[in-house]
């Protein structure tokens, strides 16, 4: 991986949570909630990162931004922002960042949260919300502090006159554009996107989704795009990633990843997106059992007790994290072997 | 919206009307009072309520509906300045207490505890006793009694905004941890903070009489709702007017701040609203 284009490039990042036990509050066990991710972002793409609830998704953004200390690894990110005269970007570890230098950081990344209403303060009017950042950075006062959030609040499609209001004012969608106003108010490079349509309806996703997109375009942005939703995932990432149990097992471009899946957990997870014909016959591959505790994960692969083509090595060993050519990442023993099936697309 | 609603709860507009005219006859007590709350009518010496003396006279021939009157600013300020005392110190701590997570939160909540552990009543005569009586020492008392209640609040209130992913948001835009306090935790928590201080005003004023009335509050001759019951008390059986007008007083204070107070929390409480009209 020595490509130019990388953005944001995440090393053998780890997150485990300790667990108390007994009076004297000694650590008893860890868990692994984030377990040695490695992934990279190119510059302008959508990297979807996808996976059930409590498979680490959101720890692995919130990692990255540092909002939660990540245990190990590296999380390297190239800030044009932070960049000496004469060179094209500074690279910086954003986990091991002072917090002058993370301060700084901050304005090449940002995040927009997965609920609306918790994420805007109710006791701040719209345009304090969606100026705060520009206020701790100190850059814009008085009447261009105004025009900036002025143009901010024009550009999520959201009515400028409005800019006193309170967020309560507004409806779930609504919100949603001020927090992505918010987001945008530093002009970053990275915006993490952890789950932002999940908590909308259908109708107003959609909305959202497009907005995202057109941002994108205008502001050359980059997204780390976070869902437990296939078809949102399938529809606005370039590449995605899927993560199981604290661990990415696939990762490669879009297409790739739903004609041919190379990990038997993303064809189970591809299997069990509706699809909209009524005479589809169902053959939804049923993973049994449920996710086995981070606490105590199964040892080999993690994915053995619930995956159907289980053989010996698979109890013993933990399979290799490989590229098998054209960054088709993936870790399972019998990526080149299995043949697996696509995502269906019904009848069509 | 939250005015109207205010006004139209019957308990807060009652409370808030009696309030508001305790507060009037305190600023205007020596325009209103009939007669100066130290002069003695001493051939009037223990006269019955009447046109003359509204309230009826003391030992020394002291009009006590005047010196009510006057009483009233002492319970006024020693209520405000020692709930405001407790309210200041308490949220300042209770704000590190519950926004930072350690030795220092750990220390806080400690000393809390072994101070929640004493009665209001008795912590404040111990810090009388320990820096003497006097008006400016049971405003300190009192104020210090209550300091542990609104760390204990101002800590509760803290934790739960905290919680909150606005603030992780403020976090993420490079906000210090001083910013996201004083701009994010400080305003959702003041709602609180100030119900809280309209019911403790009560109280506080409740507190002060009670250290006057044993003689640790307010010197005589200058007129306090307690020491005036204390100095009535002796003449209870031939004179009940010289502790029951300042103990009205004391009932339509306290009963006006209670008022006040709950109709506050009805209208800034959110799981109530919609059921109060």
């Amino acid at each position: 991986m020595t490509m130019d284009n990388i953005l944001l490039e995440v090393r053998n990042l780890k997150k485990y949570f300790p667990v108390h036990k007994g009076i004297f509050k000694r650590i008893a066990a860890h868990v692994k909630a984030v377990d040695d991710v490695d992934l990279y972002v190119k510059k302008g793409e959508t990297l979807g990162l996808v996976g059930e609830s409590g498979c680490g998704k959101t720890t692995t953004g919130r990692a990255i931004l540092r909002l939660i200390e990540p245990t190990a690894g590296t999380i390297r990110f190239r800030s044009k922002k932070l960049a000496t005269a004469g060179k094209a970007f500074e690279e910086v570890d954003i986990a091991t960042a002072s917090p002058p230098i993370l301060k700084a950081l901050r304005r090449d990344i940002q995040i927009i949260f997965q609920d609306p209403y918790s994420s805007l303060d109710p006791r701040m009017t719209v345009e304090a919300i969606v100026g705060e950042p520009l206020r701790v950075h100190g850059l814009a006062k008085g009447v261009e502090w105004k025009e900036k959030v002025q143009s901010l609040i024009s550009a999520v499609g959201l009515n400028p006159e409005q800019a006193n209001r309170y967020p309560h004012q507004f409806s779930g969608g609504q919100r949603q554009r001020i927090g992505i106003a918010r987001a945008l108010a530093l002009d970053p490079e990275l915006i993490l996107a952890d789950e932002p349509v999940s908590a909308l309806d259908v109708s107003i996703q959609a909305q959202v989704l497009n907005l995202l997109q057109d941002l994108q375009e205008q502001f050359g942005l980059t997204y780390l795009f976070i869902a437990h939703d296939l078809s949102i995932i399938k529809y606005i990432s370039d590449r995605v990633a899927v993560m199981y149990l604290g661990k990415i097992v696939e990762l490669a471009e879009t297409e790739a990843l739903f004609l041919d899946p190379k990990h038997p957990y993303t064809e189970a997870l591809m299997s069990a997106v509706p699809v909209p014909d009524p005479d589809y016959r169902l053959d939804q591959i049923l993973l049994e059992g449920d996710v086995p505790s981070p606490l105590n994960p199964p040892s080999g692969c993690y994915f053995h007790p619930r995956c159907r083509y289980t053989k010996d090595i698979c109890r013993n060993e933990s399979p290799r994290y490989r590229d098998l050519g054209s960054e088709h990442f993936v870790s399972c023993h019998f990526a080149d072997s299995l043949n697996l099936k696509p995502l269906r697309t019904g009848k069509s | 919206m939250e005015i109207r609603r205010f006004l139209k709860n019957k308990v807060s507009f009652f409370g808030f009307l009696l309030v508001t005219l305790i507060i009037i006859t305190a600023i205007l007590s020596p325009l209103i009072s009939p007669y100066d709350p130290l002069e003695q009518h001493m051939v009037k010496r223990f006269s019955k309520p009447s046109a003359e003396f509204f309230g009826g006279t003391d030992r020394y021939g002291r009009d006590i509906f005047s010196r009510t009157l006057w009483g009233t600013r002492i319970s006024l300020v020693v209520g405000f300045s020692a709930t405001a005392i407790g309210a200041i110190l308490g949220t300042v701590l209770g704000l590190i207490a519950g926004y930072t997570k350690g030795h220092l939160s750990k220390g806080i909540m400690w000393l809390t505890d072994v101070f929640m552990s004493f009665p209001t009543m008795v912590l404040a005569i111990i810090v009388v006793v320990a820096f003497g009586p006097g008006n400016q020492n049971v405003v300190l008392a009192i104020g210090l009694a209550f300091t542990p209640r609104f760390i204990r609040l101002a800590r509760a209130s803290t934790l739960s905004v905290s919680e909150q992913v606005f603030i992780e948001a403020s976090r993420a835009t490079g906000q210090s941890s001083v910013g996201i306090i004083g701009k994010h935790v400080l305003p959702n928590i003041a709602g609180d903070i100030i119900v809280m201080s309209t019911l403790w005003i009560a109280t506080a004023i409740r507190l002060e009489a009670s250290l006057s009335f044993l003689g640790l509050g307010t010197q005589p001759p200058t007129p306090s709702w307690g020491n005036m019951i204390r100095e009535g008390m002796l003449y209870f059986m031939r004179a009940p007017w010289l502790s029951l007008v300042p103990g009205a007083g004391i009932f339509f204070t306290v009963i006006g701040f209670n008022m006040l107070g709950d109709g506050m929390r009805d209208v800034l409480d959110p799981k109530l609203r919609g059921r109060l009209t």
